[in-house]
């Protein structure tokens, strides 16, 4: 079970305490993963995405305000996840005042540590994002395994205080999905059976997620049979479905994604165990599950879990086409401050809000207060947001196309599109 | 299996002596679970509403989000956590949470992980002796 790790002379110099006591703590961490993880060695990384400024209790607070006092640094670039609470929207405030003003007093206590301030779930969204092969800390889930899998860029899932560890320091174990072999797939999931114009839809992405990470679990599944105009979006979606109904890390989509460009690429040569035909059923089966109430009136309709993309904002204001939300629904949209700013750049933002649509950065709305003490029936477009949010919140979901959240929006009432119905998924060209 | 001692791996070492809860699903700390008071919040647990305050904690694994650490750190500091963690995954996360409450609160509670044999063994209820080199009697 003893596992003698390789360490550099930086690492003993940290463990000694020859940076502090808060660098040592940090290097103490990392070690102790890797002898946790069994890791011969540790290895550098080039990028940290960073969960521990998401409050959930003094701990967090407390952990950070450690590594301030006795004047930790970090080792490599870190960008923060979503917040607790909007640092730009200080009317947005989620829980009781002692939790919304310590979950702000953790985000800037982030902020003084050296970590960049994007404050998003979907970093990869950003400028600056890492290359395929880089070493990398992740720990939101979505973000992890859209990294993994559709950038090829290589971490683990680093829960809270590692993650900021592992930046302090510079290293994680090499251990897991740093290596190649643990990249490899082990189960195949097939679409010959989905028809080909239904697997251009972007519910069929979220769908087909929710599928795959039900019945994968924790092992690496490939796809095949998606088409080549798969978009990061439609990938999004999938990264973040996966890792709802899963604990999927990484997935391959066979021709699309970077480790993947066959299928015998993506199972790095060795004979797949398990081989799962996906069928227009299972997709019905999945959007009845997702979509947990019945429709009908519609408080709110919450897109943008993860983030909310540029490309996905240019969709929203073409299908909205000028037209108003009802008097009694709110369009509420979660986004980066990035994505914020090019939308107003490209002059979108005045329109949208003149639309009624309620544009929220920094945080996410399964949580957040603009949803905090709404009741009633909510729609969304995401199978995260949809399969996390009615244990979250006192509400009911429906799950729907982009298309089918905004005409709801509109008329208040649920919307379905006929081309998705349930006769309709199976007779598709 | 009364008296019988076992050895198990030791992930963060203390000791601890108390009743198992055994757990008979994986748990999401972040989510379906409440940091301030020790309680299973996850409805579909079936052990949902239960407290792991002072027990043994005996699961498999947990169901990894990236908020395990914080809740499992946040509850010790409350003084909800468990007295313990008995594994069958060693679980950097647990062992990360534990770690950070060690540090900052100086409460100790062990983490260990046994083989699943063993594990299929336990009881719920049962009191439980966990010595820091590992080994655990069955009392």
């Amino acid at each position: 079970m003893k596992t003698e790790i390789q360490l550099d002379a930086r690492d003993l110099h940290l463990l000694d305490g020859g940076e502090g006591p808060a660098m040592k703590f940090a290097m103490e961490l990392v070690h102790n993963a890797a002898r946790v993880m069994e890791a011969g060695r540790l290895i550098d990384v080039s990028f940290a995405h960073i969960d521990a400024c998401f409050y959930s209790g003094r701990a967090h607070l407390d952990f950070v305000n450690y590594l301030l006092d006795y004047g930790a640094k970090l080792a490599a670039p870190a960008w923060t996840n979503s917040g607790l609470v909007s640092l730009h929207d200080p009317s947005l405030r989620s829980g009781d005042d002692t939790t919304a003003r310590e979950a702000r007093r953790l985000m800037e206590a982030y902020e003084h540590l050296g970590c960049k301030p994007v404050w998003t779930c979907a970093p990869y969204q950003l400028p600056g994002r890492p290359a395929p092969g880089d070493q990398i800390v992740g720990s939101e889930s979505n973000a992890v395994t859209f990294y993994n899998s559709v950038i090829g860029a290589r971490t683990n899932k680093y829960g809270d205080f590692l993650d900021v560890a592992a930046a302090l320091t510079g290293r994680v174990p090499d251990a897991g999905l740093h290596r190649d072999e643990a990249r490899q797939a082990n189960l195949v999931f097939t679409l010959d059976e989905v028809p080909e114009s239904l697997r251009r839809e972007d519910l069929f992405f979220h769908l087909l997620g929710h599928i795959v990470g039900a019945k994968s679990g924790s092992r690496i599944p490939a796809i095949t049979g998606l088409p080549k105009s798969t978009s990061e979006d439609n990938l999004k979606a999938i990264s973040a479905a996966v890792a709802a109904s899963g604990g999927v890390a990484l997935f391959h989509a066979v021709g699309i994604t970077p480790e993947a460009p066959d299928l015998e690429a993506a199972c790095q040569g060795h004979e797949p165990v398990e081989t799962n035909p996906i069928t227009p059923a299972d997709l019905v089966c999945a959007r009845k599950t997702l979509s947990s109430a019945a429709d009908g009136p519609t408080n709110m309709v919450a897109l943008g879990t993860p983030h909310f993309s540029f490309t996905e904002f240019r969709d929203l204001v073409t299908l909205l086409d000028g037209r108003a939300t009802a008097a009694n629904t709110h369009l509420l949209v979660t986004t980066s401050r990035h994505v914020c700013d090019l939308i107003r750049a490209n002059g979108w933002l005045e329109g949208l809000e003149k639309a009624g649509t309620k544009i929220v950065v920094d945080t996410c709305s399964y949580f957040s207060p603009a949803i905090n003490g709404l009741k009633g029936r909510v729609m969304t477009n995401s199978a995260k947001w949809a399969y996390y949010a009615p244990g979250m919140l006192d509400i009911e979901v429906t799950f729907g196309s982009l298309k089918e959240c905004v005409e709801t929006a509109i008329s208040g009432e649920t919307w379905r599109d006929p081309g998705l119905s349930d006769d309709a998924l199976g007779q598709r060209p | 299996m009364t008296g019988t001692a076992l050895q198990g791996r030791v992930l963060h070492a203390g000791t601890a002596t108390g009743e198992v809860l055994l757990l008979d699903a994986p748990l999401s700390f972040w989510g379906g679970f409440d940091p301030r008071t020790g309680t299973i919040l996850d409805q579909q647990h079936p052990q949902a509403g239960e407290s792991i305050g002072g027990k043994i904690l005996a699961l498999r694994e947990t169901r990894g989000s990236a908020g395990t650490p914080a809740a499992i750190a946040e509850a010790i500091r409350r003084g909800c956590g468990p007295l313990a963690f008995l594994m069958v995954r060693p679980d950097v996360n647990v062992v990360t949470g534990v770690k950070v409450a060690a540090h900052l609160y100086g409460q100790t509670v062990p983490v260990v992980t046994i083989p699943d044999a063993e594990f299929e063994r336990l009881q719920d209820g049962r009191e439980l002796e966990i010595l820091a080199d590992g080994i655990i009697t069955i009392r």
